[in-house]
């Protein structure tokens, strides 16, 4: 059996627009990752392009647009987004594409620096670690695991629309991811610089992020719980309301 | 096209102090010493930072912190990190990374890393392979420090985010080709490339850092990313430089069979075991007393021992299985999460359910370029070690030697922070005591600009995808877990041939934006050099030490070879280099039989 992979491709040098071209692979008999069958591909043709680090999902490296959704190839079984034998990959959509599965991620990464993704803390640090406890390290489950790979960010019509101004689900998943830190004792600054009428409430609960996640985490309950504390702050560090003023 | 690519780097230089080539956890403690320091620092990496391999890391970083037991000592870890190394791991250097280790695990806890806690709220530890209390005798300790079992993607991205607080210069997916060396055998930065635009340039440094990471590529069958080449070795074997301890290549006793992905030591720390065909929990026969938790060397040999005699698991009795469901849901949901998650992704199991098939995967290069532990490169002349000026080397991608003829599980990741962290002091005061190189010539610019040239030029030639699986096969057919003679000499002969391919390859795409051809290219040409150097290395060893496995010399012997190799690949030659015995503070740890 044949399956037909179209891929999206455009190399600035030569190409005045970018196009579809088609594949005709045998189906390999064992089910293989989407990865796996484009380092198939690369190997008849070197000049297709696209990223890849780690083959197992913790990378990021290897976002991309498969068969309408957004994913990790290394992790993306054919079986699971084939459909008729058809396969079409596709860059991340909605940012500026450098060439084939490429693209420029230089807006994603600006909104990710922009929210201070770094523990900041007023106390001295002790001679040993800062005591933690289990409960409330548990609060960091579902929001450090998150690998950058931008699936998230690029599905999100918001983040298409204002990926100068809307800081998307990725960076405020780690937003949140600090300012639920009990070690981080920059809340109320943190939540200062999201007050805005764009970095947090652009997001319109869409849930594109959530159904695209290869990590299965969940920005959208992160977004909800930022906006919670940007309208009634948070009982311990009595924050004031943002933006209400 | 290639014309512009050709542009002679001597008119485009970026200039720094201190130029770290590799983006993962080492290179980016060294950055972060670097940039705390007020130098010009810049990392060049050829992916973007959190892409790097350190990324993988599961289990944890190993460290006498003393949470998990009070009365833990660094000694007791020292101990256990010379026995690991079949003791040619240098003392000094073991010495300092277990007594500097704690400073380092804590200032990563300080910088915002997630480790998993106790219920006193201090850093959780779980045993590891090879751990012992009280130099051997107290039983198995707990010493390995975790975020889960995401410990490397807690600390890469925790490295990363404190780079972007302290205003690091990241030149990232940029590609170093060459070192830049001067007539005084100094180097004084590289050549190098961005991936996206092809504009080639001269990174000039007054210290030039390799952290390249591994190159576990070399297998046909590794744990490792697609990225790690070896990139740093290629270079510093061109140039003329030594490599120590290539032979020793460690294999992981847990691979996912077929895919290779990693199956975090942890498992058997947090009670998994592995059984063979019959069911029968095998590793109690080969070692009695650490059973699953070994050293890796051991574990390994013991599992494909079982597959030899015909106790292996599945159809083909290929593989062995690791058992986990007896641990229960809650603990492989909380302390093994990204295991669960890579087993029925790569495995297509359920560990709460069923068992991960494993099989011994090729995992980490214990050897390296010989370093001390400032992290400063060494070579060798007339018998006689000489620091090679302005370049450095730190993490796997060096050998200082810490790991010796095995690695302990946990203690790559220590090793990167204490020796990263270590040199970005010693450069800092370096440079700024008045250190530094000369100029290089344009001649010496130039020739570090012919590789890349000579390939952009190619008309004709092999294709990098054949030459690469040939590699690929012959270093896994002749220099795997257990090696012979005979058939090692094949693989040299082999590798020869594969050489002249690799040093004629044809790059078929000679487009500028985002080439990865072209990046293959290079990065075949750099496991070459690793994969020779391992091939004379480990044939002209003829002894059994640590991973490297003679089934024609099955013995350890001290009287010859209790020292460190030294490739020399100008020769292609091998000599030996004393292992140091003269820790500061306690008594050396004498070489002893080694059983667990």
């Amino acid at each position: 059996m044949e399956l037909s992979v179209s891929l999206y491709r455009y190399n600035p040098e030569q190409d005045k627009f970018p196009y579809m071209k088609n594949y005709k692979v045998k189906k390999p008999k064992k089910d293989i990752m989407v990865l796996d069958l484009l380092n198939m591909l690369k190997e008849d043709d070197v000049t297709i392009s696209y990223r890849r680090s780690c083959r197992e999902g913790v990378c990021g490296s290897d976002g991309m647009n498969i068969n309408g959704k957004n994913g990790l190839a290394c992790i993306t079984p054919l079986s699971e987004v084939l459909r008729g034998n058809k396969l079409e990959l596709r860059p991340l959509p909605g940012l500026p594409v450098i060439r084939d599965l490429i693209v420029d991620m230089t807006q994603f990464y600006e909104q990710y620096e922009k929210i201070k993704p770094f523990l900041q803390s007023d106390s001295k640090p002790p001679e040993q670690e800062r005591l933690q406890s289990p409960k409330d390290r548990d609060k960091l489950d579902g929001l450090y695991e998150c690998i950058l790979c931008a699936c998230c960010s690029t599905s999100c019509p918001s983040f298409w629309w204002n990926p100068d101004k809307f800081v998307g689900p990725a960076a405020l998943l780690q937003a949140y991811r600090f300012l639920a830190d009990t070690r981080d004792t920059k809340k109320q600054e943190r939540l200062e610089e999201l007050g805005d009428p764009f970095s947090v409430y652009r997001c319109h609960g869409i849930m594109n992020c959530v159904s695209v996640c290869p990590k299965g985490l969940n920005p959208n309950k992160a977004i909800g719980e930022i906006k919670s504390m940007l309208l009634t702050g948070t009982k311990e560090d009595k924050i004031k309301v943002v933006g209400l003023e | 096209m290639n014309k512009v690519i050709n542009i002679a780097a001597k008119n485009n230089i970026k200039e720094f102090d201190a130029l770290i080539v590799g983006g993962g956890g080492s290179g980016m403690r060294t950055s972060l010493e670097l940039a705390k320091s007020g130098l010009n620092t810049a990392v060049i990496s050829k992916v973007f930072p959190t892409r790097s391999h350190t990324v993988s890391a599961q289990g944890g970083i190993t460290c006498a912190i003393q949470s998990a037991d009070p009365n833990d000592d660094w000694r007791w870890h020292m101990y256990d990190t010379v026995k690991g190394s079949d003791y040619i791991g240098d003392q000094d250097a073991i010495e300092y990374m277990c007594s500097e280790g704690p400073k380092a695990v804590y200032e990563l806890e300080h910088m915002g890393l997630p480790f998993s806690r106790f219920e006193n709220g201090r850093i959780y530890q779980r045993p590891f392979g090879g751990q012992s209390k009280d130099f051997g005798k107290g039983g198995q300790a707990a010493r390995t420090c975790a975020a889960a079992d995401r410990t490397g993607h807690a600390l890469l991205h925790t490295l990363y985010q404190n780079n972007v607080k302290e205003g690091t210069n990241f030149l990232n997916e940029w590609f170093a080709v060459d070192l830049v060396k001067n007539s005084k055998n100094e180097i004084t930065g590289v050549i190098a490339f961005s991936i996206e635009s092809g504009e080639v340039c001269y990174l000039k440094a007054q210290a030039t850092v390799l952290a390249t990471g591994g190159a576990g590529r070399i297998y046909a069958s590794t744990t490792n990313a697609l990225i790690n080449t070896g990139d740093g070795l290629g270079m510093t074997l061109r140039a003329g430089f030594p490599a120590q301890d290539m032979e020793m290549w460690q294999f992981h006793p847990t691979g996912i069979h077929g895919a290779g992905s990693l199956v975090t030591e942890g498992c058997r720390g947090e009670g998994g075991y592995l059984v063979n065909a019959d069911g029968e929990r095998f590793m109690e026969r080969y070692a009695p007393n650490a059973k699953d938790l070994a050293g890796r060397d051991v574990v390994a040999r013991s599992m494909v021992m079982e597959i030899l005699e015909g106790r292996g698991c599945g159809p083909e009795k290929d593989h062995v299985f690791l058992k986990l469901d007896h641990l229960g849901a809650d603990v492989l949901n909380s302390k093994l999460p990204g295991i669960c998650e890579l087993s029925k992704t790569f495995a297509h199991v359920d560990p709460i359910k069923e068992p991960i098939p494993v099989v011994p995967t090729c995992h980490y290069m214990m050897g390296g370029t010989p370093t001390n532990i400032h992290g400063q490169a060494f070579s060798r002349n007339d018998e006689k070690d000489f620091m090679v000026s302005g370049l450095f080397s730190v993490g796997e991608a060096a050998c200082v030697s810490v790991h010796g003829a095995n690695r302990l599980g946990g203690n790559s990741l220590l090793d990167l922070v204490v020796f990263g962290r270590a040199a970005g002091k010693h450069i800092n005061e370096e440079l700024k005591s008045g250190g530094g190189v000369d100029k290089a010539s344009n001649e010496d610019i130039e020739l570090a600009m012919s590789r890349l040239n000579t390939l952009n030029e190619s008309e004709s030639g092999y294709e990098v995808a054949d030459v690469k699986k040939q590699l690929q096969t012959c270093m896994q057919s002749y220099f795997g877990v257990f090696r012979r003679g005979e058939f090692m000499e094949k693989g040299v002969k082999e590798l020869k041939e594969i050489r002249e391919k690799s040093e004629n390859l044809y790059l078929k795409d000679k487009s500028i934006a985002f080439n990865t051809n072209r990046v293959e290219a290079l990065e075949l040409q750099n496991l070459l050099e690793v994969a020779e150097a391992t091939a004379i290395s480990a044939m002209m060893r003829d002894e059994s030490r640590g991973a490297h496995a003679r089934d024609d010399f099955p013995e350890r012997d001290d009287e010859n070879w209790l020292c460190h190799s030294l490739y020399d690949p100008v020769e292609k030659k091998l000599g030996k280099r004393d292992v140091n015995f003269v820790p500061k503070e306690v008594e050396a740890f004498p070489p002893k039989m080694r059983s667990y």
